[in-house]
């Protein structure tokens, strides 16, 4: 049962989402993310959710499998609701007790609740699209100028990568000792959750000591691969940035515009709108 | 020519800083011939272990000296031309496979020495199809078998191109089947040229060895061709290792009062033999 756990949320696909240089998606993410705090009404979210849609049908990624992560975010989703909906001063709606709903709290919650949700839609497509390894490479890649600050960015994707490698490994261990200790009789699955976790006490203890001894024989097994650092290392996959990097970044610069239009015109726009409307 | 030559190679270690060294290897003088197949036996704690991990300078002698083609491994200067040429195969298939992708993990050596990507490419795919598993270079070491697996970490030392392999008991985890499919890629590296070590305690395999080295307490205790060492099949029982099992046949018919030439030491020569 423990082996079925997915590593990351990777969804395979052959799609020109999928083919973005890692480097560029993860920098349009964050750009995305920005521009979301850029924009200050409904109608940049408009633009954000339009350019997201588009995205997430060019990726083929199916909706219901993007919405299962916000299942994870729902109680923090919630609780900033409810938190703007009452604790903003302004023109009163509803009183419910000592609570009140106000004008502009109800819109601040509705703006707040948009903006993490299309912030968590945003960053997970990201690593639905991408390979673990690949997003590793890509960190690497754009931490290299950090190096002169002391950022060990070789290291850290040294460590993402043996990460993803010894997680299988690992739960692979863990099931070992649990059905070594079940059929000595111990019990995982009755008690309480206090009890439950105690019973998990003698499972890692053994899983440290043998994590220990992997690393110990994977160092030596390295070094006699000559490994010494991220100093003087060349790579398999070169990360090269081709057509469909230029298209990403025209888009991801369109959008870019679109938003910030749209906040300096913002006033003009909505009296276009309301005119619109009123004729 | 000699590739490995040790010069009264001596190792010793200590357990925690009071207690006194522990000598794992005493005085070890051996020249291993390029090209050549030596398999290393003896039981646990003979020492044969800790003598492969002096080839590739992951230990260093505390007393004499090690060569690998004519590079001392103690010099540090030479210790990434000692590890380029004398590649090392361990024990266990998991803990060696440094990546979650079989083909990024076969370019981690040539990637550790600075090679070109063009080229690393070429080396992956010759190396991955000298051990049969180029079909599975996308894929994730946790879906093979351990016997692909040792395979796979075959393939990663094999893409650096070294002149000689050490193989520490690469066996001794695997099944019966995992077992034939590494020896037989031993056997075809061999004879492809590249020099082999082979470090087991399965007499079967080193058999196969064109010259067998038994060690106990950290010295050589005999040294020669197969049928050579296995002739004297009472002093390796007396070190409380097996014989082989064609030689343990034929000491029984000899007893027996049947003639058998004293070269045959493998199963085919044995099979051969008697349906002469």
């Amino acid at each position: 049962m423990i082996r079925d756990i997915t590593i990351g949320q990777y969804y395979p696909g052959d799609t020109p989402v999928h083919r973005v240089d890692p480097r560029l998606k993860i920098v349009i993410t964050l750009v995305f993310i920005v521009m979301l705090f850029v924009t200050r009404d409904f109608l940049g979210y408009a633009v954000a959710v339009a350019a997201l849609g588009g995205v997430t049908a060019a990726s083929r990624v199916p909706p219901a499998f993007i919405l299962r992560g916000l299942k994870a975010i729902f109680l923090i989703l919630l609780f900033t609701f409810l938190l703007n909906m009452f604790m903003t001063t302004g023109t009163p709606l509803v009183k419910l007790g000592f609570l009140t709903v106000t004008r502009e709290g109800l819109y601040g919650a509705v703006f707040m609740g948009l903006r993490l949700v299309l912030l968590i839609v945003g960053s997970s497509l990201l690593t639905l699209t991408t390979k673990p390894i690949k997003l590793t490479d890509g960190i690497e890649s754009l931490l290299k100028p950090l190096r002169a600050f002391g950022v060990p960015a070789h290291e850290l994707a040294m460590m993402m990568t043996i990460a993803l490698r010894f997680i299988p490994t690992l739960l692979e261990e863990t099931d070992k000792i649990m059905k070594a200790q079940m059929a000595r009789g111990a019990d995982f699955e009755t008690g309480s959750i206090l009890r439950r976790a105690k019973n998990l006490v003698p499972i890692l203890v053994p899983l440290f000591i043998s994590a220990f001894r992997i690393a110990q024989d994977l160092a030596m097994a390295m070094e006699a691969r000559c490994y010494r650092g991220g100093e003087g290392r060349t790579k398999l996959h070169a990360l090269k940035m081709g057509r469909v990097d230029a298209v990403a970044m025209a888009f991801t610069a369109l959008f870019v515009a679109l938003l910030i239009l749209e906040r300096v015109y913002a006033g003009a726009i909505r009296a276009a709108l309301i005119s619109l409307f009123l004729v | 020519m000699t590739i490995i030559r040790t010069e009264n190679l001596v190792f010793e270690y200590r357990k925690d800083d009071e207690s006194p060294p522990v000598r794992a290897i005493g005085g070890v003088n051996i020249e291993i011939e390029e090209g050549s197949f030596t398999a290393i036996i003896g039981r646990n704690g003979s020492g044969k272990s800790t003598f492969a991990k002096n080839i590739n300078a992951l230990l260093l002698p505390t007393g004499g000296a090690v060569y690998v083609d004519g590079f001392r491994t103690s010099d540090e200067g030479a210790l990434w031309e000692v590890r380029r040429r004398a590649g090392m195969v361990f024990q266990n298939p998991d803990n060696q496979i440094v990546s979650a992708i079989i083909e990024d993990d076969v370019a981690f050596g040539p990637e550790n020495l600075g090679i070109a990507p063009d080229e690393i490419r070429r080396r992956v795919t010759d190396a991955l199809r000298a051990v049969d598993m180029y079909e599975a270079r996308a894929k994730s070491p946790h879906m093979l078998s351990g016997g692909q697996k040792q395979r796979v970490a075959i393939a990663g030392v094999v893409a650096m191109r070294p002149r000689c392999i050490v193989f520490d008991e690469p066996t001794a985890m695997l099944d019966p089947r995992g077992r034939r499919e590494v020896m037989d890629i031993l056997l075809r590296l061999h004879r492809d040229g590249i020099t082999v070590v082979l470090i087991t305690h399965f007499m079967e395999e080193a058999v196969k060895a064109d010259r067998v080295v038994i060690m106990d307490a950290g010295e050589i205790v005999l040294d020669g061709p197969p049928a050579e060492v296995f002739a004297h099949s009472d002093e390796i029982r007396a070190l409380r290792l097996d014989v082989p099992l064609t030689v343990d046949l034929c000491d029984r018919l000899r007893r027996r009062g049947h003639d058998i030439p004293r070269d045959i030491v493998g199963v085919e020569e044995m099979v051969a033999y008697l349906c002469r």
